[in-house]
């Protein structure tokens, strides 16, 4: 590669984010015409990073970026093997499509602007994900997914079933991000290591570690929820709400396939364990039958294939996890395949949706000669997707048989969930591509007809490069799934399956798969009712779970809200000073560390003795006070003595300070006094009056305790020996105070000046809003 | 509070005590002073105003809404911050230079600039705190009337 390199894969990562910039205007002014113009942001991207397909095919890895915070060990850079590039590849040539297509799909749309900047924006977020190396950044770009993945499923949003939709998913993803990021802190923790690039060589260390167990279960956690694993797997069905495009490219092609990324990533480093060899196949296999069961219920097109989607990363689950370079090849084969199928299933089920406004597979019927084309592109992906020879799904599932099959029980128990998984999933690809176009017309669909070009240009070709990749697979091998495979299992892996069926065990499952299937497919509404009725006994489902969840947090909040917010500032001031007094004294009485009773010092002069004297007459004034006013005003007579002894003791900067704070304190008291209309006398009663007292009586010896203790310990002179060294030579002032405030600590002068300013506001807003409704807790003159 | 000492002796005390804080912020540097204590004399020199003549006397005489001070002055304080970016130090990285003014070598420093921001902050703040709570309530903002506490 030339020298600027790294500056052009820069660029190229931050392409996407620019076209989501662009987006709106230029669909203001372009119309639809606009998508066309943004798709050559994902095409350059792509073009880019074929650019290292030569050298990463050639068993390289390509890094390169930026330092962000040497100091904290931060970069942003970005690692470029098999594993990302071909994901990388995915995402923006997937991308490419998908926004020519969205161009046509929401044509005349008014939020079509909206709908493209999210889409580019998740574009880049997924891009950034897949090829970073720093692990902050990949937690960053993660959540970042998440975070567009609710923009764009909430995307129609006065609809309340897609705002649910959008905050399920942002609440289970976001949660799997933030188990995610625990588990990357382990991981730097244990490893000492924040790359990736350097992780996945590390041999050892983190499989030996105590916190294995706790790094995989926190892994896991974000994999699972963002690849939709059961448990967690409900928001992906819900996500459907969603318009098409996000369908096929967020929730079947790319960010779902998240957490298989993450997993294959780490596999080097955490697989190849018991527990990683017992969860994973566990609950991708739970995936898998749960998935293609829920889905045999649906009638509607795209809950369908997301039932599918979710069954088929079950399958990549397992596969990870199994154990074998043999399964890691399988499940590359298969991540490819199932981007190429259900990608274009997804957009064809968006066209006939986009022409008949209907996805209900029992309503819509004999479409094959309106939509011609779209049949085609449908019946070929189902081709592929249901394993048939000649398509690159055939390899792939002929993959899956031949590295499942191991002869232990363990391998003949997932032989069977692959089998099953596999023969319903035929099933259910065969019922979104060909019952809706099978069949007499029905009354539904008796005026539709084919739809535009451009939206047929994205089904069409995913679906032929699903037939040349399986007719042609020596390319596809040579340059994304052996150095995808090789890095996963972080072994020299070529892969050299083609479609020509060849006798075996696998083959022969393969026919029983596909026996199976068109079975089901034949009994499809007996077999939809058996699962019905077997769903209906089983109650009800994490869905469920969620709402219930969600409305007993809502619940909590308010009932916490309710005891810490009474509304009563009586309460608020009793609590912040009985737990200050609590603070002050308790530790230093449990743990022996109270100050030694101070002897009255010689030499004290008279003007201090006097103004001590003054301090205490002020004190007593206050408690004598029969007014409010007075006691304000006594209060300020204290402060004013302790300023002046300030002043007297050498510290002119506290005094003056002290002298103005008191002058304004004793203003705005009076002023919220008059202004709240308090009663002129105070009302307490006795015992009240005793409980205050005692409360206020701990705090001052509290912090008396405190400062003699403070004064009592020897005095450590290293800061101001530096701070008289340096202030006049470095910082030019005299004045040691005002440097350390506005030069050596001016960062925190600039926060505290905010506070300052914030707190203000808020005052101000707190007098608008009593102003608004006078009468509140008016105590009456 | 409406005496006639008060609003005689009023304009004069606002006047020489708004001179003094502006002299405290910025012998600051090297003498007891600063920007906090400079803010914290200009509010007292404004509240003595405003009892004297009422809000919107000071209203009317600051121009501006006191939030809106307080705001450029943390505004300025973050430029003065950032100045350091363009010289490639890092950020609140004190910044000096020494142009002759009429003859005279005259420091200036984003420090300064900085110790102006503070001012301003702090008069912001507690002005509007002040003011706000002086005003009757329901009143507009820039009312002409009386102060809140006549008792």
């Amino acid at each position: 590669m030339s020298a600027n390199a790294p500056a052009l894969t820069f660029v190229a990562l931050f392409l996407p984010f620019l076209g989501a910039v662009l987006a709106p205007a230029l669909t203001r002014r372009l119309g639809d015409k606009a998508a066309w113009i943004l798709a050559l942001a994902p095409t350059l991207v792509f073009l880019h990073f074929c650019g290292f397909l030569p050298e990463v095919a050639a068993g390289e890895a390509v890094t390169g970026g930026y330092a962000w915070a040497p100091s904290f060990n931060l970069s942003f850079s970005w690692f470029l093997d098999g594993l990302s590039l071909s994901f990388a590849l995915l995402i923006t040539g997937m991308g490419a499509l998908i926004v020519v297509y969205s161009g046509s799909y929401m044509k005349g749309h008014p939020g079509q602007g909206r709908f493209l900047a999210f889409i580019l924006l998740f574009m880049g977020a997924m891009l950034g994900l897949v090829v970073s190396d720093s692990f902050l950044m990949l937690f960053v770009y993660w959540e970042l997914t998440s975070i567009t993945s609710f923009l764009l499923i909430g995307f129609d949003h006065e609809r309340e079933a897609a705002r649910r939709a959008a905050l399920q998913a942002l609440v289970v993803t976001g949660a799997g991000g933030l188990a995610l990021l625990a588990g990357l802190i382990f991981i730097w923790n244990i490893t000492g290591v924040t790359q990736l690039s350097l992780l996945v060589h590390l041999e050892g260390s983190l499989r030996e570690s105590p916190f294995y167990l706790a790094v995989l279960v926190l892994v896991l956690g974000g994999a699972f929820t963002k690849s939709a694993q059961f448990p967690f797997h409900f928001w992906l069905p819900n996500a459907m709400e969603a318009p098409a495009p996000v369908s096929a490219y967020l929730h079947s092609a790319t960010m779902v396939k998240a957490g298989v990324y993450l997993l294959m990533r780490l596999n080097p480093v955490m697989g190849n364990t018991p527990a990683w060899e017992i969860l994973l196949p566990f609950f991708g296999g739970i995936t898998l039958i749960a998935g293609t069961l829920l889905g045999l219920r649906q009638t509607d097109m795209k809950l369908i294939l997301a039932y599918t989607t979710m069954a088929s990363l079950g399958l990549l689950v397992l596969l990870t996890g199994f154990g074998t370079a043999h399964a890691v090849e399988a499940a590359v084969l298969y991540l490819i395949a199932h981007c190429l199928f259900k990608g274009a299933l997804f957009m064809v089920a968006g066209a006939v949706d986009h022409e008949a406004g209907i996805r209900d597979v029992t309503q819509i019927g004999g479409l094959r000669t309106a939509m011609p084309i779209t049949f085609g592109a449908a019946l070929l992906s189902a081709l592929s997707m249901g394993g048939l020879p000649l398509f690159f799904g055939f390899l792939a599932k002929e993959e899956v048989y031949a590295a499942l099959l191991a002869g232990n029980p363990r391998a003949v128990f997932f032989t069977i969930l692959a089998v099953t998984g596999n023969a319903l999933m035929f099933a259910l690809a065969f019922a979104v591509a060909l019952k809706p176009f099978l069949g007499p017309r029905t009354e539904a669909v008796r005026h539709v007809h084919e739809g535009p070009v451009v939206l047929l240009l994205g089904p069409v070709y995913l679906a032929v490069l699903g037939l040349l990749g399986g007719l042609f697979p020596g390319i596809a091998h040579r340059y994304v799934s052996s150095p995808m495979a090789s890095a996963i299992a972080d072994e020299r892996v070529v892969i050299d399956i083609t479609a020509v069926p060849h006798p075996g065990m696998p083959l022969l499952l393969s026919v029983a798969t596909m026996a199976l299937g068109a079975l089901v497919y034949w009994r499809l509404d007996a077999a939809r009712a058996l699962v019905a009725r077997f769903l209906e006994n089983l109650g009800p489902g994490p869905d469920r779970g969620f709402d219930h969840f969600v409305a007993g947090l809502v619940r909590l909040s308010a009932a916490v809200t309710r005891l810490v917010q009474p509304g009563r500032l009586e309460v608020y001031l009793t609590a912040t000073f009985v737990l200050l007094g609590t603070t002050l004294l308790l530790p230093p009485f449990l743990f022996g560390e109270l100050p030694a009773i101070p002897v009255w010092p010689d030499g004290v002069l008279v003007q201090e003795a006097a103004f001590l004297i003054i301090a205490a007459i002020g004190i007593a004034a206050v408690l004598r006070a029969r007014d409010r006013l007075t006691a304000i005003v006594s209060l300020g007579i204290q402060g004013f003595a302790v300023a002046v002894i300030f002043l007297l003791l050498g510290a002119p900067d506290l005094s003056f300070t002290q002298f103005m704070v008191e002058t304004l304190s004793v203003v705005i008291l009076t002023l919220v006094m008059t202004r709240l209309r308090l009663s002129n006398r105070d009302h307490r009663l006795l015992g009240q009056k005793l409980l205050d007292g005692t409360i206020a009586v701990a705090c001052g010896l509290g912090f008396t305790a405190l400062l003699l203790k403070s004064v009592e310990t020897p005095f450590d002179p290293v800061l101001t020996d530096f701070f008289n060294a340096y202030s006049k030579v470095v910082a030019h002032g005299a004045n040691v105070v005002n440097v350390i405030i506005v030069d050596f600590r001016g960062t925190d002068t600039l926060g505290e000046i905010a506070v300052v300013m914030i707190t203000g506001l808020a005052v101000l807003a707190l007098i608008r809003v009593r102003a608004g409704k006078k009468t509140v807790g008016e105590e009456g003159q | 509070m409406n005496t006639l000492i008060l609003r005689t002796v009023a304009p004069v005390l606002t006047a020489l005590m708004l001179l003094f804080s502006v002299f405290v912020l910025l012998r600051g540097h090297n003498e007891p002073g600063g920007g906090f204590i400079g803010g914290l004399i200009a509010a007292s020199a404004l509240a003595i105003y405003g009892i004297a003549f009422g809000v919107g006397a000071v209203r009317r005489a600051l121009r501006f809404h006191p939030m809106a001070i307080a705001g450029c002055g943390l505004m300025l304080a973050t430029v003065s911050g950032l100045v350091s970016i363009l010289f490639g130090v890092p950020f609140m990285t004190g910044l000096w230079i020494y142009p002759e003014i009429l003859g005279v070598e005259v420091p200036l420093a984003t420090v300064m600039s900085f110790d102006v921001g503070v001012y301003l902050v702090v008069v912001g703040a507690i002005i509007s705190i002040a003011l706000a709570l002086e005003q009757e309530p329901g009143l507009p903002e820039r009312s002409d009337g009386k102060t809140g506490g006549e008792d």
